[in-house]
């Protein structure tokens, strides 16, 4: 089952590289759908019976590969595929017929799933280096499909900061191995011990800094703007949901894995990214605030709502943690996957990419506008929606350790994303001025959107199964 | 100075030199070598460390083959980037402003 | 799931039915869309008479969902909650009603009535919300739902009225969501429960209960309007007619009243409240509220904008009920909950009709109204006496209870405030009925586009229901002692929440 995750993507992502450009949209709905069953299956077999492994090919490690999946990986799976399936329907009415941007989409879609999928799987650091760099490159191409001298710059800025992300990860496990011997992060959880030698030391600080490069945490975010709000908007949209988490799941997986007892011994190692992630609030909200064109508003926001994820790590030490973040992540990717949707459609409708430029929309595409509410209702944690929830879990959490500065910077962050999310729809219940344009959009692009952002939303009413499968370790 | 520790060193000193080089230098033909400089130093960090008594470990030298097959197809995107930017805008840098 | 499970979900139902097939509706499909506004209604009213039915026999109805471990999206129908709810179901009815009349021919219905459909079950959650948590998600559910009402008109005006209305609720709701966490995390729930909840936790926390207080009613105040978080309450009412007069009289500003009514009660309980030192701070913000909407209301010409303060001052009479420490009190507090929503819906009524018909929104333009449009003038009579708290109506009862209730308490500086404001009430109403009856009929309307046809002075959907809810205002006043009237519902709740003793009193 496991294995069939990695590979489904990877064959059809082949096979619609095989069939030429901008072909093989059924075979990726298939597959994308056989991968949601897959994905869902996997979460009911570990809930029903805990972790699940499979060594592939028959080799188990140290020489072969381990594939493991916990409630974490379980749950990110879940994720990459709901987001990924409603997302691929969108692209297929997104796309014209011969449209450049499309030419090699489908097949680096299916890379990037395969990548996703393979490292939320990973049992070792040396698998989660490749799985990331592969990753890491179909994104770049998917950045750079447009085509245009804008996107290949982004595109280009793009590969350096991942690039230089993952080198100094791999530099990182270089020095584990070299100190330890293994790269089985199961392995190593024991070795690893407070009195770790100074190697050590520097080998996790280059690790988790380079995937916070790679996450866009403020101070490393430079990239993420100009990619995420170049990119045409399914690109967008996968980017910002789940492509961006995935270094977050690493960080997060070294954190409470192989690092588990240097980061409880240290302070300021738990407060690092903390801090980082309430800079990163304040300043990916202001930017957001202040943004002229729509979908640079929602890239910026973006890299404010990754701030909340790193003000997890001082409150790891508590139960419930792990939830809360992943609430948060669902939340997130969700709603962002539907707010770069309902921006696309915007775009396309009024053809123009300015938040000016929305004057009227409301009345002409309300169930966009509809579902660029819904996901903004969820980024700014109001109820009924998984945004509210993830709020009130971190919310609770600081005051249980009474870090009242968390707390304030939840809530503030909130209400500073309200100003952004009303900006837009303010904008959009305007009257429309005089001979304004507004060009009919396929239906499907309308709906895809909405049913991602009504998604975020529901979760906000049922989060118990969730809960319970991240709990699974 | 034992043989393991003068790689390992080498290699640190290439990766931040190559580091460097990503991040400072413009043109982005010598930024594509510097980050091979940089995945070198990397690769031979890995290998140089791990040699138990002198005898080669032989799963970092898998690693490495591994990542050498990663960097070379980071490289070959990197140089298709570039080109297609070359093609587009005749320049061979990235604009400081071309992100706004 | 039961069938005493199944009606309060039933309640919610429907009226977020309707309105979620509202919006999928095109706009030319007015029959459709009225017939499920008034089916969603009437089926509402019925249900709520079910439950009335069945909380007077002693039956309880509550169903509750784990949303995460250990937090429950819950509900419950008791007595407190029912007068809420039939309030709002009953003023429902009237305001769908007249919304079709006064949006006729308007543009974007379809997105008006599913948002007012929304607002109304938001409202319905708040009114049955079990517990903290629940009482919040409906609580923001209702701003949410409220500001595409607010700026329906997309003018730059309505979005300005819209963004003040979103600046103080968004961060009142901050406000109040933390005081809520807090609360969650000293007691592990925050489930409603006669007599209180907080007062299991001892004495070493009192300090923390009282900051905790002070955040709630920070977040409850924004919505109640208590000065100085009344603010956005004037600047709203650039919505049209129906939304001031079912939301910005009735269902917001009554939200954050309510709120204030359970965490007193049912959150603190009554006695603790009154042990740790938290009524007479609260007292005192009503009675400012009270003394300072009436004053500003004197000054202001815009006939919405003067009723919108007089909200402002009558909706702390009920704070200032809850305030007072005793049985009287609380039944004058929660039985104006009832009368003001009847009596202010009834003014906002007429004043959307002589805008709608003649033009005329400021007081200064009123002059010999009454000869033109008598019935909506004799309405609007009604409604502004009651406020004055004029013998027979409604109002009458709520300030003979609130005056005994402070000298039973003992405080009687709080029956000054009430005798002030109601001078003040008459000072800025009795202006106005002696423009309307008294003043001689002007050459011409403001802007009239309503031909008069015999005695139908304007179109009967706006007509009716200003005379239906002044008719309640007068029954309400008359027959008070009724079994089923608001004040014998208030002495009910009242006797629920102070068990040993007994409400004594002559009408």
């Amino acid at each position: 089952m496991m294995v069939w995750l990695i590979l489904l993507p990877l064959l059809w992502a082949s096979f619609a590289f095989l069939l030429g450009p901008g072909r093989g949209v059924w075979l990726a709905m298939a597959g994308l759908l056989a991968q949601l069953w897959l994905a869902y299956a996997l979460a009911e077999e570990i809930v029903a019976s805990g972790v699940a492994e499979h060594a592939v090919g028959g080799w188990g490690a140290p020489l072969g590969i381990d594939l493991v999946a916990d409630g974490l990986s379980a749950a990110m799976l879940l994720l990459t595929q709901c987001v990924a399936l409603p997302l691929a329907v969108y692209a297929s009415a997104y796309f014209k017929r011969d449209d450049p941007a499309a030419t090699y989409f489908w097949p680096l879609v299916g890379f990037l799933l395969a990548g996703l999928n393979a490292l939320f799987l990973s049992a070792d650091l040396f698998n989660s280096y490749v799985t990331l760099e592969l990753l890491g490159l179909a994104a770049v191409g998917l950045v750079a499909a447009g085509g245009g001298a804008q996107q290949i710059a982004s595109a280009l800025r793009y590969l350096f900061a991942t690039l230089v992300g993952s080198g100094a990860y791999l530099l990182g496990v270089a020095l584990i191995y070299g100190t330890y011997g293994t790269v089985s992060t199961v392995t190593l959880t024991p070795l690893i011990g407070a009195g770790a030698p100074d190697l050590v030391w520097i080998a996790g600080g280059l690790m988790v800094v380079g995937l916070m490069l790679k996450t866009a945490l403020f101070p490393f975010h430079f990239w993420l703007p100009p990619a995420h709000g170049g990119a045409p908007a399914p690109v967008s949209a996968l980017l910002s949901a789940v492509v961006v988490k995935a270094s977050f799941y690493l960080i997060l997986r070294l954190w409470i894995g192989p690092f588990s007892s240097l980061t409880v011994a240290a302070n300021l190692v738990v407060w690092l990214p903390a801090l980082l992630g309430m800079l990163a609030v304040f300043w990916g909200s202001y930017q957001a605030i202040r943004a002229e064109r729509l979908k640079m508003l929602v890239a910026y926001s973006t890299v404010a709502q990754l701030g909340y994820l790193f003000l997890i790590f001082p409150l790891l030490v508590s139960a419930g943690a792990l939830q809360a973040v992943i609430m948060q992540v669902f939340a997130h990717g969700l709603a962002k996957a539907a707010m770069f949707a309902a921006a696309g459609t915007l775009i396309k409708a009024t053809g123009q990419d300015t938040v000016a430029g929305l004057a009227g929309v409301a009345e002409r595409l309300p169930v966009t506008l509809f579902a660029f509410g819904l996901a903004g209702v969820t980024l700014m944690g109001l109820p009924p929606s998984s945004g509210f929830l993830a709020k009130w879990q971190l919310i609770e959490l600081a005051l249980s350790q009474q870090y009242w500065v968390i707390a304030f910077v939840v809530l503030v962050g909130g209400l500073l994303a309200a100003v952004y999310v009303f900006r837009v729809l303010r904008q959009a219940f305007l009257l429309a001025p005089a001979g304004s344009v507004v060009m009919p959009v396929p239906r499907t692009l309308e709906w895809t959107a909405f049913v991602l952002a009504a998604a975020s939303v529901l979760l906000g009413l049922r989060g118990v199964e969730l809960m319970q499968l991240v709990g699974i370790t | 100075m034992t043989g393991e520790l003068l790689f390992a060193s080498v290699g640190v000193i290439l990766f931040a030199l190559g580091v460097a080089g990503v991040l400072l230098i413009g043109h982005l033909l010598r930024r594509v070598l510097a980050f091979n400089v940089m995945g070198s130093g990397a690769f031979l960090v890995l290998v140089g460390l791990a040699q138990r008594n002198g005898i080669a470990d032989p799963v970092p030298q898998a690693m490495v083959l591994t990542g050498i097959v990663v960097a070379v197809a980071a490289t070959a995107l990197a140089l298709a980037l570039v080109r297609r930017l070359y093609v587009l805008t005749g320049k061979l840098e990235l604009s400081q402003d071309d992100d706004e | 799931m039961n069938f005493n499970e199944l009606l309060p979900l039933a309640v919610l139902a429907s009226s977020l039915l309707p309105g979620l097939l509202i919006f999928t509706l095109p706009e030319s499909w007015v029959g459709l869309r009225t017939a499920l506004n008034l089916f969603g209604a009437l089926i509402k009213l019925a249900l709520v008479l079910l439950l009335i039915l069945g909380v007077q026999a002693g039956e309880s109805y509550g169903v509750h969902f784990a949303v995460l471990p250990g937090l429950d999206l819950a509900f419950k129908a008791d007595a407190l909650g029912l007068l809420f709810i039939t309030l709002s179901a009953v003023l429902w009815l009237f305001t769908t009603l007249y919304a079709i009349g006064y949006l006729e021919g308007a543009p974007r219905r379809s997105r008006f009535f599913g948002f007012f459909s929304l607002c109304v079950t938001a409202t319905m959650g708040i009114a049955m919300a079990a517990n903290l948590f629940t009482f919040f998600v409906f609580y923001e559910l209702l701003t949410l739902a409220t500001f595409p009402l607010v700026v329906h008109r997309g003018t730059e005006a309505s979005m300005r009225g819209g963004t003040t209305y979103l600046v103080y609720t968004l961060i009142g709701g901050a406000v109040l969501l933390t005081g809520i966490i807090w609360l969650h995390h000293l007691l592990g729930h925050t489930d409603f429960a006669h007599a209180g909840i907080a007062v299991a936790l001892g004495s070493a926390y009192d300090g923390q209960l009282q900051i905790i207080f002070l955040l709630l009613l920070i977040g409850l105040g924004v919505k109640a309007a208590i000065v100085p978080l009344h603010g956005w309450l004037p600047q709203a009412m650039v919505a049209p007619a129906p939304v001031s007069a079912l939301l910005h009289a009735v269902a917001v500003v009554k939200a954050g009243a309510f709120g204030i009514v359970r965490i007193v009660y049912e959150v603190y309980g009554i006695e603790f409240a009154q042990a740790l030192g938290l009524l007479l701070p609260l007292a005192i913000f009503a009675a400012v509220t009270i003394v300072w909407g009436s004053f500003r209301a004197l000054f202001q010409d815009d006939l919405k904008k003067r009723l919108a303060f007089s909200t402002v001052s009558q909706v702390s009479y009920i704070v200032l009920g809850v305030a007072l420490f005793g049985p009287i009190g609380t039944i004058g507090g929660l039985v104006h909950l009832v009368h003001q929503g009847i009596m202010k819906i009834t003014l906002f009524f007429c004043a959307g009709n002589y805008a709608e018909t003649l033009g005329i929104h400021k007081v200064s333009e009123m002059n010999g109204v009454g000869r033109r449009m008598p019935l909506t003038s004799i309405a609007f009579t009604i409604g502004a006496l009651g406020m004055m708290g004029a013998p027979l109506t409604a109002g009458a009862v709520s300030k003979a209870w609130l005056i005994d209730g402070a000298s039973a308490a003992g405080m009687d500086w709080a029956i000054w405030v009430l005798w002030t404001s109601s001078l003040l009430n008459a000072a800025y109403f009795l202006p106005i009925l002696w423009r309307t009856w008294f003043k001689s009929v002007p050459k011409a309307w403001p802007g009239e586009h309503v031909a008069a046809r015999g005695w139908r002075e304007t179109a009967w959907l706006l007509l009716l229901p200003p005379m239906m809810t002044a008719a309640m205002t007068l029954l309400a006043g008359m027959y008070s002692s009724n079994q089923m009237s608001p004040l014998s519902w208030a002495k009910l709740i009242a006797e629920r929440e102070y068990l040993h003793e007994m409400i004594i009193r002559a009408p």
